[in-house]
């Protein structure tokens, strides 16, 4: 027969809560990485134009990143789970179509809104079911949907274009709650609070992260895996419908080609932003700070004068470089030790 | 000629070696250390052709450190390692196989998108013309290779499709398809029934008969001094013994590798049945189980014995809502319950302590802390807002109670031992604090001293009003807490002991379906 009998002593070790105090990990951490990544952009914008540190100019720069970082905060949880959404740009397409049809039906600003984030709602929907329901790989079921909601806003519009949006929509896109900051400023900051709590803060978060480091293990400890991802779809196709709504109202009109290529610029801001695009770790914090670099480069880029195809190819480049710089890492690390 | 000259010379200096008594392989001052723990501080080990050396300690001592260490996967940070004399190092795992070494991880790293036969040759696979792989020798090959360890497995299956013993199986298969001077084996039985596990040693006999150095791991004493003729003993990264296995006991080795003595008993238990509150009638599934049908009580501990194959993982996995049964009915407190997923088991109050550790009961990459909560967040949160410290004193609670070894409650399970990660997946399941408790296997790789504490915990929940399954391949185990035993053999139960009737012979007999008797 085998086996102890217990005596008090034989009782456990206490184990302590952590390893690394948080302000140790934090010093390590690609956050804080990333922190002075984002100083150094703005001190070299400030000396590269002498309009930059301009309070104005500066408000004007957070438009370049506030209506993608809100997607790219649904999108974070969503690769984070160990999905992804490709489609978003089209959903902003399709939902801005949408609106615009309902102008011309004489639709108020209420009624644009609520049309916005139901289409929105309903992309996210169709991605969702077809990903849990029909058990599809997300990466090939969104390259589907990128082409679909597109297609539909070209065979809708042609070449033509929705204009005549309601003088009082302008607000989303264009108006100002105080002096330089603008409503979308202001969305930006309470969607990062309300989805770094989402994510960081309670059970929802938690489940996101164990299914995304193993989405087996997950449904074997009583996570209802396809319900979680389905809501984070939903979640994603929200924010591109919020996203829509800001856009249309800064554009003041909507083309087929409105936000083109933007799933590219939201997926690298995620992944800048240190969320690792297997999945399983990552932070809203990360995206926050990775969104406002990816924004003041942008703005660099534009008060140097530098053409967008050079800041498309900046954009590719990022994303590479930010997807081995961790493997890189890690090998150099590893063979560091030998 | 010349090759057959070669093989004599080998032969000769083999034989040599083995009169001397020299080592093959010698480990010398080996240090390795993580962040917050040192796994090996200044360890030895030799190896001796022809013979089994034993290397035991405690869950965390660093047994399979040292293997990552012999087959390249981890670089000391001190100490030398002399392969027949010569001293090398292991860069990469492919110097330690040009080195002669082998190993059977005990975490197996397989493909489960691959075949069978396509897992066993990853990378050294037969090439044919043009450098292509030659698929029917490859296949063949891995028959042979099968074979020769008794697995009945067909190549061609996709490794998904086989259960975590017939995984294990082509690991060896794997590992023993490199011709290999020394044989490196991470608890090979624990995954596996008697029968298997026979083969294993029937294995390790020809190994050494073929004059193979062979390291084996295990937590089971009566393996070791079955097959073994050397011991090493590690206990918190350092080596406190070694010599021949004729030289020691039971006790003295226990003794060597706990640091004090142990007293070898099972809780003593007086069964206070009580209500009935789980009625399985007519259980089946279309390929996996049939007919399965059975009672337990509040209090109670039922076992269930069977070989590798005969379907009890597979049923409870239906009972807690992972597959569908195609037939059948469950009650849970007398009335009709269906269930059909893990979320709605655990809210009927039935949760499972899964077989396969690594896929399904550990979450790799999640803190220790966030592992052990994950099935309980109900109870650690308030209004679906997560309570850190709450999280942490459970966690804390629990992996005392277990005796976890691990540096903090924030470090990754992932950078545990292996026992040491099935401690907190026990761990996971016990905070949700069930009605039925299903443990399938809960004690593999779990080291004698955790062991006990397991098994107390089982008593200790028992006594008060929890029902207990434990699916269970050792037999000591089955007969040392179970109140009642049923026996399923293909999918069937077959046979059902308690009290007298319940003996080793029995369970081994009905398992193998020597006799058919429902007592
Ligand atoms: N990658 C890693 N990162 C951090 N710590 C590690 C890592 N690998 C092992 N350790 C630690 O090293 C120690 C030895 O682990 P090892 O796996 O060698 O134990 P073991 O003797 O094989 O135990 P078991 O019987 O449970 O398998 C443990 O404390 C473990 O937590
Ligand atoms: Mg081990």
């Amino acid at each position: 027969m085998t086996v102890t009998s217990l005596d008090p002593q034989t009782l456990g070790r206490v184990l302590p809560n952590r390893l690394k105090s948080p302000v140790r990990r934090f010093l390590t951490s690609w956050e804080l990485l990333l922190l002075v990544v984002a100083v150094m952009v703005f001190i070299t914008n400030s000396f590269a134009s002498p309009y930059f540190l301009d309070p104005w100019n500066l408000s004007d720069a957070t438009f370049n990143f506030t209506e993608k970082a809100m997607i790219a905060f649904a999108m974070g949880l969503l690769i984070i789970s160990g999905e992804i959404d490709l489609s978003v740009a089209s959903i902003i397409a399709l939902a801005s179509t949408a609106m615009g049809a309902a102008v011309q039906m004489g639709a108020d600003t209420p009624t644009l809104v609520l049309v916005g984030l139901t289409v929105g709602l309903l992309c996210g929907a169709f991605n969702g079911f077809l990903v849990t329901g029909m058990g599809l790989p997300s990466i090939v079921v969104t390259i589907g949907t990128m082409s679909l909601f597109r297609g539909i806003s070209y065979i809708v519009l042609g070449d033509k274009a929705y204009t005549g949006y309601p003088s009082d929509f302008a607000f989303f896109g264009q108006g100002y709650v105080g002096w330089v900051i603008s409503f979308e400023m202001v969305l930006f900051a309470a969607l990062a609070v309300i989805f770094a709590i989402l994510l960081h803060a309670t059970n929802f978060g938690r489940m996101v992260y164990a299914i995304g480091n193993n989405p087996v293990g997950s449904l074997f400890s009583g996570i209802r895996v396809p319900r979680v991802k389905f809501t984070l779809f939903l979640l994603t196709g929200l924010m591109s419908g919020v996203a829509a709504i800001c856009l249309t109202s800064r554009l003041g009109a909507t083309r087929p080609s409105i936000a083109f290529g933007w799933e590219l610029e939201v997926v690298t801001m995620v992944v800048l932003g240190g969320v690792n695009i297997l999945g399983g770790s990552g932070s809203i914090p990360g995206v926050v700070i990775a969104a406002f670099v990816m924004g003041m480069v942008t703005f660099g880029f534009g008060l140097l004068n530098v053409p967008g195809i050079v800041m498309s190819i900046f954009i590719g480049l990022l994303l590479i470089l930010v997807i081995a710089l961790p493997r890189l890492v890690g090998r150099y690390l590893a063979r560091r030790k030998a | 000629m010349v090759v057959l000259a070669q093989l004599q010379d080998r032969e000769d200096v083999h034989l040599q070696s083995h009169i001397d008594g020299a080592p093959i392989l010698s480990l010398k001052g080996i240090s390795k250390s993580f962040p917050g723990v040192k796994a090996l501080s200044g360890v030895d080990l030799d190896l001796y052709p022809g013979e089994v050396t034993a290397l035991v300690g405690e869950n965390g001592a660093g047994k399979s450190t040292i293997v990552k260490i012999l087959t390249g996967i981890y670089q000391p940070e001190e100490g030398t390692i002399t392969v027949s004399g010569e001293p090398l190092n292991f860069p990469t795992a492919q110097d330690a196989g040009k080195a002669g070494v082998t190993a059977i991880h005990q975490e197996t790293v397989l493909f489960d998108e691959l075949t069978v036969a396509e897992n066993i040759f990853i990378g050294h696979a037969p090439r044919g013309r043009f450098g292509l792989i030659d698929k029917k020798t490859l296949r063949r090959r891995a028959k042979e290779l099968l074979d020769r360890i008794g697995a009945q497995i067909d190549p061609d299956v996709t490794l998904k499709d086989l259960g975590i013993a017939n995984k294990h199986l082509v690991a060896i298969a794997r590992a023993l398809s490199i011709d290999a001077k020394i044989v490196i084996m991470d608890e090979p039985t624990a995954s596996l029934s008697y029968k298997e596990i026979e083969e294993t040693y029937e294995l390790v006999e020809r190994l050494k008969a073929e004059g193979k150095a062979i390291l084996f791991i295990s937590h089971k004493f009566d393996e070791i001094f079955r097959i073994a003729d050397r011991y090493t003993v590690f206990r918190d990264g350092e080596k406190v013994g070694a010599g021949k296995i004729a030289d020691v006991n039971e006790q003295s080795l226990v003794k060597m590798m706990v640091g004090r003595a142990v007293d070898q008993v099972f809780p003593n238990r007086a069964p206070d049945l009580g209500e009935e509150v789980l009625k399985v009638v007519g259980y089946s599934h279309p390929t996996e189980f049939e007919d399965i049908g059975f009672s337990l009580r509040a209090g109670e501990i039922l076992g269930f014995y069977g070989l590798v194959g005969a379907g009890r993982s597979e049923f409870m996995q239906a009972l807690f809502g992972i597959t569908k049964p195609s037939k059948g009915a469950i009650r849970i407190d007398g009335k009709v319950a269906v269930v059909r997923s893990p979320n709605e088991a655990i809210h009927r109050g039935i949760v499972y302590v899964p077989e396969d550790r690594g896929k399904q009961g550990a979450i790799k990459g999640l803190p220790i802390f966030q592992n052990v909560t994950l099935a309980s967040l109900s109870q650690t949160s308030r209004k679906g807002f997560l309570k850190l410290a709450q999280e942490f004193e459970m966690a804390r609670e629990y992996t005392q109670r277990l005796d976890l070894r691990a540096a903090a409650l924030d470090q990754d399970i992932g950078e545990l031992s292996g026992g040491n990660q099935q401690k907190v997946v026990i761990a996971k399941w016990l905070a949700t604090k069930p009605r039925v408790i299903i443990l399938d296997e809960p004690t593999k790789g779990i080291d004698i001293g955790s062991k006990a504490a397991v098994h107390e915990f089982m008593a200790e929940l028992a006594a008060q009003g929890l029902a207990v399954i434990m699916v269970s391949s050792e037999i000591p185990e089955v007969l040392g807490m179970s109140d009642r035993v049923i026996v399923m053999r293909e999918g069937r139960i077959v046979a059902e002991y308690e009290g007298e009737a319940l003996t080793p012979e029995s369970l081994v007999r009905a398992a193998a379906g020597i006799e058919e008797a429902r007592a």
